[in-house]
């Protein structure tokens, strides 16, 4: 049985998928990030009022500016970091999606309210 | 045939830029699946490859104009407060909304999920055309980097799937209306 990638060509990947990796490990961080803000800003009065960025908006405007912010900066520093580099990308993804699951769960609201 | 200015908002928003992601996800979905599992070996031509990622970064773009028309044109009217006392919340959705026990899961339910859900659209697809530029042809060498890409792109359209649903229905319940009239066309008199 040939197991061998059906879409890859013969050739050496010219890249290293350090790069790919770092932008997929960012957007599990920003989204879980955002999950998280969210939370944090639905239990804490606190929280949301440090959160208010633009008031008709509420909370929610420094939710995702803070969550946007985290995920670019992330996404920079790892790209600086694993560009050239060839990384585990097995375990990255898993990580990533695993955060990107969460992020989703963690939104829903009859499940963020567990917390 | 006339129109208020926050219908027309929330139509540009929904209709515009959400409906016109969702139905360009399908497309990227297509291609991106062929491209991961295709048992026939294919390079795609420079034509083919430059016309997939100004597709991908069209719908980044419409993928964020959605998320912030949403957060920052279309939010600010649905959860304004109305003046104590006001008997007739039609301009005011999320107090509509809540005041019935019947419709009061579209916000606790919908709209507390929908407004922070969204936003993984644009973050995942804006990473799968960065993926896509940044490897071009070479991402045929990289078969795990593709199924991820592929992930991604299903999460995305999940997440764009789930904003828009609750949209649609939070909107059919409690529309979000009001501001100037725009007249579109005079119609001849019955």
């Amino acid at each position: 049985m040939n197991t061998a990638d059906p879409v890859a060509s013969s050739k050496v990947p010219a890249l290293t998928n350090g790069s790919g990796a770092a932008a997929i490990l960012s957007a599990g961080i920003g989204s879980f990030a955002l999950a998280v803000l969210a939370m944090a800003a639905d239990k804490s009065a606190a929280i949301t009022s440090l959160l208010v960025l633009y008031k008709p908006t509420g909370a929610l405007s420094g939710v995702t500016t803070a969550a946007i912010l985290i995920w670019l900066l992330t996404w920079g520093v790892l790209e600086g970091r694993w560009r050239r580099k060839t990384v585990a990308l097995g375990r990255i993804s898993f990580v990533a999606f695993a955060l990107l699951g969460l992020s989703f769960l963690l939104t829903f609201p009859p499940i963020a309210g567990l917390f | 045939m006339e129109i208020t200015v926050r219908s027309l908002w929330t139509m540009i928003h929904g209709m515009g830029f959400g409906a016109l992601y969702l139905l360009a996800c399908s497309g990227a979905l297509v291609e991106l699946y062929r491209l991961t599992f295709s048992s026939a070996p294919s390079e795609s031509t420079p034509g083919q490859e430059r016309f997939l990622k100004v597709y991908l970064i069209t719908m980044a773009v419409l993928a964020w104009a959605a998320v912030l028309t949403g957060a920052y044109v279309i939010y600010p009217w649905y959860r304004a407060t109305p003046p104590p006392g006001t008997a007739d919340l039609s301009m005011f959705p999320q107090h509509l909304l809540m005041s019935s026990s019947t419709t009061i899961g579209w916000h606790s339910l919908g709209m507390e999920w929908k407004e922070h859900v969204a936003w993984f659209a644009p973050i995942s697809i804006t990473t799968v055309a960065f993926v896509f530029i940044r490897y071009g042809r070479d991402l045929i060498n990289h078969k795990q980097l593709r199924a991820t890409v592929l992930g991604f792109a299903v999460a995305s359209f999940l997440a764009a799937g789930i904003a828009g649903f609750f949209g649609a229905m939070i909107d059919k319940s409690a529309p979000v209306q009001g501001g100037p009239t725009i007249q579109l066309s005079i119609g001849a008199k019955k």
